[in-house]
């Protein structure tokens, strides 16, 4: 009998956790954009060479645009493999992809970030390039917290770390290549890694 | 409490054990999603889901989307006792 209350209880937490957490997400989604992340700043940083580096404090507008265009081919791809790979293994677990968890998993993670795309917008309009990278890296962090309650994989580690990152390149103006290279490449390959292993 | 009257002879299908945890989380969720998560068939889900509206454990709401029915489940605040009850017996009987 008391086999069966135990069998009982066991279903009812797993039922509650599948239904209210987005548990696919994958170590791969991580590996993918992090990697992706890594040979952007590759490409970031052969603009900047090429255009002689910083005059005066700031790049010309040629090269910004320049790097404003690979910032966002990086993002494009970048999410390409983080979805992939978490769709792959939703349909490896025989699990529905857009479930009304993923829902809110993705209104929970766009609020930050569509703020922070705002906000960033003004800071290219009034040309205060050098705070960018902290920025994007604050605001990311942000909506990683914010959709931690529905991701069953501590991203909230993750957010925190992006968050300190932004915090510190805020304060390191002509770095931000370097801090977005280890934010959005470093941090994700390792976060991908322990979660590929943990989760496995 | 006696063992008998602790058990709730409703909650002993897994089917309906796993709907009623499901709406204890989740304000509302329609069909697919539900029979997708609890694995069952059509009919299955169906039949279970009539019998907790029976004892008024939850809602089901039928509606149109377009021209597509779509039916939805909510827990009630009967349904949200009797299984908070559930749980405390066999909480309590595993500990004993």
């Amino acid at each position: 009998m008391n086999e069966k209350f135990s069998d009982d209880l066991a279903h009812i937490r797993s039922m509650m956790e599948r239904s209210s957490r987005f548990v696919s997400l994958s170590g791969l989604s991580g590996i993918g954009a992090g990697v992706t992340g890594v040979i952007g700043a590759f490409f970031a940083n052969q603009i900047i060479e090429k255009s002689g580096g910083i005059t005066n404090g700031y790049y010309n507008h040629q090269t910004v645009y320049e790097l404003i265009i690979v910032a966002l081919i990086t993002l494009i791809v970048a999410l390409f493999f983080g979805s992939f790979f978490t769709i792959r293994k939703s349909k490896k677990l025989g699990l529905a992809v857009w479930t009304s968890t993923t829902k809110k998993t993705m209104i929970q993670l766009s609020i930050p970030l569509l703020v922070g795309a705002i906000f960033c917008l003004a800071l290219i309009k009034y040309e205060f390039f050098g705070l960018i990278a902290g920025t994007t890296l604050i605001f990311y962090g942000l909506a990683l917290l914010n959709a931690e309650k529905y991701v069953f994989s501590d991203i909230k580690y993750l957010g925190m770390l992006e968050i300190l990152l932004g915090c510190i390149s805020l304060f390191w103006i002509g770095q931000g290549l370097l801090f977005w290279t280890i934010g959005f490449g470093f941090l994700h390959i390792v976060y991908g890694i322990i979660l590929y292993r943990k989760y496995k | 409490m006696s063992i008998i009257s602790g058990l709730n002879k409703e909650f002993e299908s897994r089917v309906r054990l796993g709907m009623m945890s499901v709406l204890m989380v989740n304000e509302r969720v329609d069909f697919t999603e539900m029979k997708n998560l609890l694995q069952v068939t059509d009919g299955n889900l169906a039949s279970h889901s009539a019998a907790l509206e029976k004892n008024q454990y939850i809602e089901i709401k039928k509606e149109f989307v377009g021209k597509k029915p779509r039916t939805s489940y909510k827990i009630t605040e009967i349904g949200k006792r009797a299984f908070q009850e559930h749980l405390n017996f066999l909480e309590k009987m595993m500990r004993q």
